[in-house]
């Protein structure tokens, strides 16, 4: 079991209120990424949620008893943490071993759940090692062992993935993911990174200067962001947003266009303008387009076949039934 | 990248650090080597380097004379004592500074600091009045004290940036994993740190050891430590090159091949981590 | 980042040491304040009553006063021109690759080990001693009058042996310093056609300037209060009596001690000015 629900949680340091009052239930085996800029206060949440953090107002339920003054040992929750926090003087072996150590279990249950683990995330042969003989990735591993040992009620993942290289980045993504599928335990995880947000989580919590901007599975924000923040921060190129005339024919104040929903054109289309730069991934083109008399520039994705050049002067067509409208202050227009 | 050098320029700048090198020691080397020559041997004139007869004769003497044991013992109880002592006092302070940062902790730190600025000579009479009136005068716990006190800021900031050292995460960690502070600090914290104390203990001893301003000025015979004893070879029993000799190279044998492990502590310990 | 419970853990554990300096701050320096301003001779009658700034005053106008000033000036500063020209010169030297580089280190840095009371009659017996001392040899042996150091030259030979002894703090500091130095820098530099000369003035002089300021600031703090040097060697005479000795003379050999109390507060004075600047910089490097 690990149902978290956060009521009315405010965080200040000194004066500074980080985190204005915040309502938010994580369910039972859900795989919850909270994302934000750098700042946004998602770690210092996750903090709270681990206790390494007093709260400052409201409460913390873990299952439905309240935990906020329950001190982190107590909660039933493990950490990963961003540099690992691997103790460095002992093996990986110790390391994995210690908070069962510490919960005073007998030594042949801590044997049986070490090996466990290790053979389930490929340590089994480095398990007499020390942390400072493993790679970047080993030891991401070691740190998620020593958490899943403890059989937590909820796993907490602080930007795991962040002192990694690209490569391993990415298969350490699904190693988690599988480990998630395998477990079924509610994670809490935060990263900067909307690419890790997206392909993980059950439910994003999108985070901007502690206030939750919106929460929801990743289709959902990507297919109906609720506001500009939301809608600028998921989906990869970033969504063009128009102001001026051409918002005002749709009714709007701003209208955004995801640079997947428009299609290019020689001769045809509904916007014009020239080509600056292009970046070829292979599979897809990005070009950035310049005066189209809309924006400064408008990002478009197209098929990695697609051949304009460098000043060549092109029509754009946006999908009519993908167009965000957003009014004035930057909230969805349904 | 290093840059590969060419033998003969490596040669060069081998011979010319040797050469330096040497002459910067040479003073401590012709203590040793006069150390084990007569004293007619040691006052030869053009002087012997290493066609003598090597004896251990003054050794034998100054031991007899001077009741070395006696100085040596004192220096160790004094260096050791006031080591120990500030260790204990500073290991909790630099713990809290480094893992429980406050907004007045980088104030006290510095304000540690400006009190081993304070001349000694400032507060000799103080002092030297306070030790007549509690009865400390020329006793080694006085000198304890002392010593623990001019050194303990020194003590507190090295611990201070060893402990920094170590990542606040790993403790959380360790929080997360259960333990509780007093596991906290036997499991995670000391193994991570014994090396950091050590460093510190070291360099302190040293310091206290070469401590020769209340060592002089606070001791008369009983408590007195080697600074003292070799400091009453001035005159004119310092006209025996040999005997003052022997008593200088056991007075500093100790301490240099202490200090031979301690260099790399030495930058840090002495520039309160400015310089790393 | 922590929790409350924590910090007052935390207090709990610096009191003991924060309430031991104030105490050894405090106490002294509230007693060395309260008898510069009385007439206080513990051989010649006592306590004497107040006496205002008069001990402040004839502090500073007494002979001594200005010969200790110029002397602790030449030491502090020849001691502090010797070793940081000389530090800097050894620690580009010692970070030249060569053999037994380790070795050397070991060899430059001894004489910090040595305590003050052993190199300063060493030096001042089997070196300085005009018949029997080492460069007595050395000069007859180039044919020359030996020098009888500590009486004729006496300055020079103070300032010679405390060089010596702190030559390895400065090397040291440097020396890390400088290794600290990316070679990048360096080669850039001469990818940008600047000599050696010109490399060292611009590139390496520049990365080390703080660490000079450094070894000027604590070598000076040191410097202002040697005293067994002078104990052993000159006992004050031949013009070495440092401000400090000077004090150390009042206090405890003529047990003048409201005097000597009022020089112990010029002296406080003098090392919180340059205290000042060098809290300064360690400060500013802990916030870094």
């Amino acid at each position: 079991m690990g149902r978290i629900q956060l009521k009315s949680v405010t965080k200040s340091f000194g004066d500074v209120e980080v985190i204005p009052p915040l309502d938010l239930t994580i369910e039972d085996g859900e795989f919850t990424v909270f994302v934000g800029p750098s700042g946004c206060g998602k770690s210092t949440l996750l903090r709270l949620i681990a206790g390494l953090e007093d709260i400052t107002s409201g409460s913390i339920e873990i299952d439905g008893s309240d935990a906020t003054d329950v001190p982190p040992a107590k909660r039933g929750l493990a950490m990963v943490f961003q540099s690992y926090a691997l103790y460095p003087h002992m093996t990986v072996r110790k390391n994995i071993a210690f908070p069962l150590r510490m919960a005073k279990l007998d030594q042949a249950e801590i044997d049986r759940r070490v090996e466990g683990a290790a053979s389930v995330l490929n340590l089994t042969d480095y398990l007499d090692r020390r942390p400072g003989q493993l790679s970047g990735g080993q030891r991401q591993r070691v740190a998620i062992g020593r958490a899943i040992v403890r059989e937590p009620a909820a796993f907490l993942f602080d930007e795991p993935l962040s002192n990694l290289d690209a490569a391993l980045r990415v298969g350490m993504r699904l190693e988690i993911s599988e480990l998630h599928e395998r477990l079924a335990t509610t994670m809490i995880y935060v990263t900067h990174d909307q690419v890790e947000a997206m392909t993980m989580a059950d439910k994003i919590v999108v985070l901007q200067a502690g206030v939750i901007e919106q929460v929801g599975s990743p289709l959902e924000l990507y297919r109906t962001p609720r506001n500009l923040f939301v809608a600028g921060f998921i989906g990869s190129p970033r969504m063009n947003f128009i102001e001026g005339e051409e918002a005002e024919k749709h009714g709007a104040h701003t209208i955004g266009v995801r640079p997947e929903h428009i299609a290019v054109s020689e001769n045809e289309g509904t916007w014009n303008g020239v080509v600056g730069v292009s970046e070829h991934l292979g599979s897809d083109t990005f070009f950035h387009i310049h005066e189209t008399g809309l924006a400064e520039t408008i990002t478009v994705r197209a098929d990695g076949e697609v051949g304009f050049r460098h000043g060549d002067r092109i029509q754009l067509t946006p999908r009519a039934d993908v167009i965000h409208r957003f009014d004035a202050k930057g909230l969805r227009i349904e | 990248m290093a840059r590969a050098v060419t033998t003969r320029r490596k040669s060069f700048n081998t011979a010319l650090a040797w050469a330096v090198g040497l002459l910067i020691f040479f003073p401590i080397l012709w203590t040793i080597l006069t150390s084990f020559k007569t004293e007619a041997q040691a006052i030869a004139s053009p002087p012997l380097f290493l066609n003598f007869n090597w004896t251990l004769e003054n050794y034998a003497i100054v031991q007899e004379r001077s009741d070395y044991m006696r100085f040596l013992w004192n220096s160790v109880i004094i260096a050791g004592g006031s080591t120990l002592l500030g260790v204990i006092v500073a290991v909790p302070a630099a713990w809290a500074m480094a893992f429980v940062p406050s907004k007045r902790t980088k104030d006290i730190l510095l304000w540690m600091l400006s009190t081993k600025m304070l001349p000694a000579v400032g507060v000799l009479y103080p002092i030297y009045l306070l030790f007549i009136r509690l009865g400390l005068l020329d006793t080694r716990g006085g000198l304890v004290v002392v010593l623990m006190l001019i050194n303990l800021p020194i003590i507190v900031w090295m611990l201070y940036t060893y402990f920094r050292e170590i990542p606040g995460e790993i403790l959380e960690a360790a929080r997360m994993d259960g333990a509780t502070l007093k596991e906290e600090i036997l499991h995670i914290l000391t193994p991570m740190a014994v090396p950091g104390i050590a460093s510190t203990v070291l360099l302190n001893f040293i310091l206290a050891w070469n401590e020769a301003f209340w060592t002089l000025n606070l001791t008369a015979v009983d408590a007195a430590p080697l600074t003292a004893f070799i400091a009453s070879y001035s005159s004119p029993e310092g006209l025996f090159f040999a005997k003052l000799s022997a008593a200088s190279t056991m007075a500093i044998a100790p301490i240099l091949i202490l200090g031979w492990f301690s260099q790399k502590q030495l930058v840090r310990g002495l520039t309160f981590g400015a310089v790393k | 980042m922590a929790t409350q419970h924590s910090r007052s853990v935390a207090r709990l554990m610096m009191a003991p040491a924060v309430v031991l300096l104030l105490g050894w701050m405090l106490v002294p320096l509230t007693m060395t304040l309260y008898f510069s301003f009385k007439k206080y001779l513990p051989l010649r009658g006592g306590d004497l009553g107040w006496v205002g700034f008069d001990n402040y005053i004839r502090f500073v106008s007494s002979s001594a006063f200005w010969p200790a000033v110029q002397a602790t000036l030449v030491i502090v500063g020849g001691v502090l021109v010797i070793t940081v020209v000389l530090g800097v010169l050894m620690a580009m030297l010692l970070d030249q690759p060569m053999w037994g580089q380790g070795v050397v280190r070991i060899l430059v840095i001894a004489p910090f080990f040595v305590m003050p009371t052993v190199s300063a009659l060493v030096w001042k017996n089997m070196f300085m001693d005009p018949v029997n001392g080492l460069l007595a040899h050395l000069w007859r042996f180039f044919g020359a009058e030996p020098i009888s150091w500590l009486s004729e030259a006496s300055m020079t030979s103070i300032v010679m042996i405390v060089s010596w002894q702190w030559l390895p703090f400065a090397t040291l500091i440097l020396l890390t310093a400088i290794q600290s130095l990316d070679s990048e820098q360096l080669e850039a530099a001469e990818m940008d056609g600047a000599p050696p000369l010109k490399r060292f003035y611009h590139i390496i002089l520049p990365h080390l300037s703080r660490a000079i300021t450094i070894v000027i600031l604590i070598q000076t703090i040191f410097l202002l209060s040697i005293f067994a040097e002078i104990f052993v060697t000159t006992g004050g005479a031949f013009g070495t009596r440092t401000l400090t000795y000077l004090i150390f003379q009042r206090v405890l050999e003529s047990q003048n001690v409201g005097l000597g109390s009022a020089g112990g507060v010029y002296a406080i004075i003098l090392a919180n000015i340059v205290a000042i600047f060098l809290m300064r910089i360690v400060g500013k490097n802990l916030d870094a």
